[in-house]
């Protein structure tokens, strides 16, 4: 394992590879620091393709002493050429990295893979999370499969799609009444009290985080070894977007990509979008919102890495958009009717900034981007609901003429 | 004013393992200043040069982000619950 330390972003006092995640002299964020690759990149490579179809073959740049025998099959999503929605929003090359294709349907599997495995290694008997909807289900069923009991805190008004579909794996719902943010504030008084839980984006939190590197890992070999000049990425605590420019610099660092990260652009919605007024603001001080917004699973009104997000956006030539509730709607639609794809609301959120984006010009037509897609719209049905006709006729030729037309 | 701090467990160690505090003071402001004279290895966790919370601490009145109130200036009430805690979770 090449992981060494666990390390302050403010301050860098470094930590052992323990179950922290809050430095004691400045309560800034941990996260997993590594030793240089020990490999030389041909060798990395050839280990990488050798790996399982899954996200386990990065293992090299994973925090864990090894790699689970057996576990839900994570990762290595399809990386989607979208020819007309790019036609559409008038820019060159478009990819979607469709991370409705794991196993409970969103990215979520990713970060609760890496952070179960770990918490194992740390001798944890429970494991819990503070869920916006789709790491309830990520946890849920990961916990299942490991046959460890599980506890899921999320607001008591989330969407009834992902409170049923993580109450069907067995887990403790508890609906909190309250927003997401009050469920942080809650779990992360439990988590201080109850010894032998491990609160996968709360206590083992650094190691959670770093399963999102492997979005950019996936990408850049789906790509054939490239990186993408653009990113368009949901930013709700800032955590997925901040590590998929880690993953990338990872790769560059290692000598497995040539080239910088891409220009990365965030997308939140008008209803919760601190990370995006800091940015508006030319300020990294994301000041706490009150989210109201039908884009639930990107509902945290205060982003634990909002500040690094910006700083990142900024450097990087990238930008952070916010988008309205209509725009959301448009953007699921856009994305369903071009692609195939049908994704929840955060995917709305994504694929409203990327053409907000391409309308401003800011996306030359030479360029490659990658728009990542996080969940699925089966989730969030209720955005659907309304939005098109069906045609109810009786089982007889001459009504489907008559309601839908001879043939021309 | 008689106000409770409830104290996170990252920070119990500098105030001698308790897990909570009492401190009297009209604001916010005041009774961390009461908690500091108490316990003075906290003031340089929880507070910056300029007096201001570090970036990554959040203080709840009555379970309420004083950043939605008035900040360190938020009056508190005797018997009033002051909760500090690390801001970096979720997501």
């Amino acid at each position: 394992m090449p992981a060494e330390a666990l390390k302050c972003k403010e301050c860098s006092t470094t930590y052992p590879l323990e179950a922290r995640y809050v430095c004691e002299r400045c309560f800034g964020p941990l996260e997993v620091a590594y030793k240089p690759p020990g490999s030389d990149p041909a060798e990395l490579k050839r280990r990488i393709q050798a790996g399982p179809s899954t996200l386990w073959r990065y293992a090299d740049f994973l925090p864990l002493e090894r790699v689970p025998r057996t576990s839900l099959p994570t990762g290595l999503t399809p990386l989607i050429r979208a020819d007309r929605l790019a036609e559409r929003l008038g820019i060159g090359e478009l990819w979607i990295k469709n991370e409705t294709a794991n196993p409970t349907h969103s990215f979520k599997d990713r970060v609760v893979s890496i952070a179960l495995a770990r918490a194992v290694e740390l001798g944890f008997d429970t494991v819990a999370c503070a869920s916006t909807g789709n790491l309830a289900g990520a946890v849920a069923a990961h916990a299942a499969y490991a046959g460890l009991p599980a506890y899921v805190f999320i607001p008591a008004d989330l969407e009834p799609e992902k409170i049923l579909s993580a109450g069907a794996y067995g887990a403790q719902i508890v609906g909190v009444r309250g927003n997401y943010d009050a469920v942080n504030r809650l779990c992360t008084e439990v988590s201080g009290e109850r010894e032998g839980w491990a609160f996968v984006n709360v206590n083992v939190r650094p190691y959670y985080a770093e399963g999102s590197k492997t979005l950019a890992y996936e990408t850049a070999e789906q790509l054939g070894w490239e990186i993408p000049d653009r990113v368009v990425a949901p930013i709700a605590s800032g955590s997925l977007f901040t590590k998929v420019a880690r993953g990338f610099q990872d790769f560059v660092d290692a000598g497995l990509v040539r080239g910088e990260i891409p220009a990365m652009h965030g997308a939140q919605a008008d209803g919760c979008s601190p990370v995006a007024q800091a940015f508006a603001a030319g300020t990294d001080v994301c000041r706490p919102v009150k989210p109201d917004t039908i884009a639930k699973s990107l509902a945290i009104g205060d982003p634990a890495d909002g500040p690094y997000a910006v700083d990142l956006a900024r450097r990087s030539g990238g930008s952070v958009d916010a988008v309205s509730d209509d725009e959301i709607r448009s953007g699921i639609r856009l994305l369903a009717e071009t692609t195939g794809i049908f994704t929840e609301t955060a995917g709305g959120v994504t694929t409203a900034v990327l053409a907000k984006l391409a309308e401003r010009g800011e996306i030359d037509p030479g360029e490659r981007v990658v728009a990542y897609i996080t969940g699925d719209g089966l989730k969030t049905l209720d955005c659907v609901r309304g939005t098109f006709e069906v045609a109810e006729i009786e089982p007889r030729f001459e009504a489907f003429e008559e309601t839908l037309g001879a043939p021309v | 004013m008689a106000v409770t701090i409830k104290l996170p467990t990252q920070l119990r160690e500098a105030a001698g393992g308790a897990a909570e505090a009492q401190a009297d003071g009209a604001t916010v402001g005041e009774v961390l200043e009461g908690l500091y004279s108490q316990h003075g290895e906290l003031r340089e966790r929880i507070a910056g040069d300029d007096g201001e919370l570090r970036r990554f601490v959040n203080v709840y009145l009555r379970g309420e982000d004083i950043r939605f109130l008035d900040g360190l200036a938020t009056p508190v009430a005797d018997g009033d619950e002051v909760t500090i805690l690390p801001a970096v979770a979720g997501g």
